[in-house]
């Protein structure tokens, strides 16, 4: 089965997928070395991500290891995570000056 | 490694050697492009600021001029202003004649008797530098004296996975070999910032990287606006870029992982070798603006979406791993790396093959958006770009 997506860190919740996968079909990652699959319960367009895990309104979405939103409502696992559900936290700045 | 180039008096070497016909304000532009129309050698730049502004706004276009004069791809300058500008000609050409001593003319529409007259002194000026500027041999630099501007445009979700992870490769490599490099875009720093900083090869510029960030936000802030309204931009969402920190962090990883021994305000002219960060708009031609006239000789730009984007003084190499863009933009495009999509290559071989492109590149070898001659500007202004 051919890889259409990629995991870009082992602790990411979402995989972005580098073909068009209609509802349905098969997601095909790696995981360290590891073939995984999840099934697709959305239409997931070229280059957009896809829900690992089932995810609470409010949840943090990690990509490159690192948050890049939070939830705005609830996404099961393969749905899609798009900017119609996801926002940007505000930073706190002041927290990240070093002495 | 070497590339053959054009050594300069002060500073860097040139990887080019034009004549730029320069405009003080917006008035002067249409001289400028009739002038460099006529002239083989020549190029011209489109301003569309220089006059009705206010001080900080003067300053950055000034900034911008100056920087661009100085700039190592420019053998010599021809400056048309108009004559009632915030700075006339005489004034901007006096300014670079202090930072440079290659060869500077100019000349006011309205002191010579309208376009028609400038034109005719502009292109006999022009004419006479670009034959002087031909007789300038080229000569074996180290690649050392290269200083690259690292942009990316129309991001898609496989610039922060593959292009620009192979672009940060290409950086490192690059910083090893001596060369310098200046990764630009701060606001596309905001939700990576965290990352970005844990390079800084000081505390001190670890804290101006952060402290960056939070100017930025608070400078659209108290024009009532928000930076993540403008970023992503609708074409980097359908791109699967759903917020400004996915964005942000796959922006960063084009600047590599080498210490950042310098942060640079907009324009400003780097101080020491090595990978250097400038806090400059996310808008790309603005970003490039900066950075060409921060010195920069040669900028590679990694694009998901397709971005046709020039510059008239540094050849812009134009990079996509979205094999569909490559494809349906090639005349636009000047490398395929969608094989690190599809798992045939990995990032760091992609990106030791782009160093040999930016040693052709740097000898010589035209890329697209040099060769069909665009030339795109946009300064940064007070409420800057997103």
């Amino acid at each position: 089965m051919n890889i259409n997506a990629l995991l870009m860190d082992a602790r990411d919740n979402v995989v972005t997928c580098v073909a068009p996968v209609p509802k349905g079909n098969q997601i095909v990652y790696q995981r360290g070395g590891q073939v995984c699959t999840l099934t697709a319960e959305d239409d997931i367009p070229y280059c957009h991500k896809v829900a690992l895990e089932d995810l609470n309104q409010g949840a943090e979405v990690r990509k490159y290891g690192e948050m890049i939103g939070q939830t705005t409502a609830p996404i099961a696992k393969g749905h899609w995570v798009s900017h119609e559900n996801i926002f940007s936290v505000p930073r706190d700045y002041d927290s990240e000056f070093i002495q | 490694m070497q590339f053959w180039g054009y050594k300069r008096k002060e500073g860097r070497a040139g990887i080019r050697n034009h004549v730029l016909v320069l405009p003080t304000c917006a008035c002067g532009s249409e001289s400028c492009r009739v002038v460099a129309s006529q002239v083989r050698g020549a190029v011209n730049i489109v301003f569309n600021t220089g006059c009705s502004d206010v001080a900080a706004n003067t300053e950055m276009s000034q900034k911008i001029l100056t920087g661009f004069a100085c700039n190592p791809n420019v053998y010599g300058v021809v400056i048309i202003g108009l004559g009632c500008e915030t700075v006339p000609h005489q004034k901007l050409r006096e300014k670079i004649q202090a930072q440079t001593s290659k060869p500077v003319v100019s000349f006011g529409i309205q002191d010579e008797g309208g376009t028609l007259k400038t034109i005719e002194k502009a292109v006999r000026a022009a004419r006479d530098m670009a034959a002087e500027a031909a007789m300038q041999p080229k000569e074996l630099c180290d690649i050392s004296e290269l200083l690259l501007g690292i942009e990316c445009g129309g991001s898609d979700a496989t610039s922060g996975i593959a292009s620009n992870p192979a672009v940060g490769e290409l950086s490192d490599l690059l910083v090893d070999l001596g060369a310098s490099t200046i990764m630009s875009e701060s606001i596309e720093w905001i939700g990576g910032e965290h990352v970005v900083a844990k390079r800084a090869a000081t505390p001190e510029i670890h804290n101006q990287i952060i402290q960056i960030c939070k100017d930025y936000e608070a400078h659209l802030e108290a024009a009532g606006q928000d930076c993540r309204a403008g970023q992503p931009t609708p074409g980097n969402k359908a791109g699967g870029l759903s917020t400004l920190d996915e964005k942000s962090l796959g922006c960063i990883r084009k600047g590599g992982t080498r210490p950042i021994v310098e942060v640079l305000e907009q324009a400003q002219r780097p101080t020491k070798h090595g990978a250097i960060v400038m806090d400059t708009a996310g808008y790309d031609i603005s970003s490039v603006t900066s950075m060409v006239a921060g010195g920069c000789n040669a900028v590679i730009f990694t694009t998901g979406r397709g971005t046709p984007t020039g510059n008239a003084i540094v050849p812009v190499l134009k990079v996509t791993a979205n094999a569909h863009t490559y494809q349906w933009m090639e005349d636009n495009m000047d490398v395929d790396l969608s094989p690190i999509i599809t798992g045939d290559k990995t990032y760091q071989e992609m990106g030791r093959e782009l160093l040999d492109v930016i040693g052709d590149v740097c000898s010589g070898k035209l890329t697209k958006a040099e060769a069909y001659g665009f030339s795109d500007v946009a300064v940064d202004h007070v409420c800057r770009f997103v």
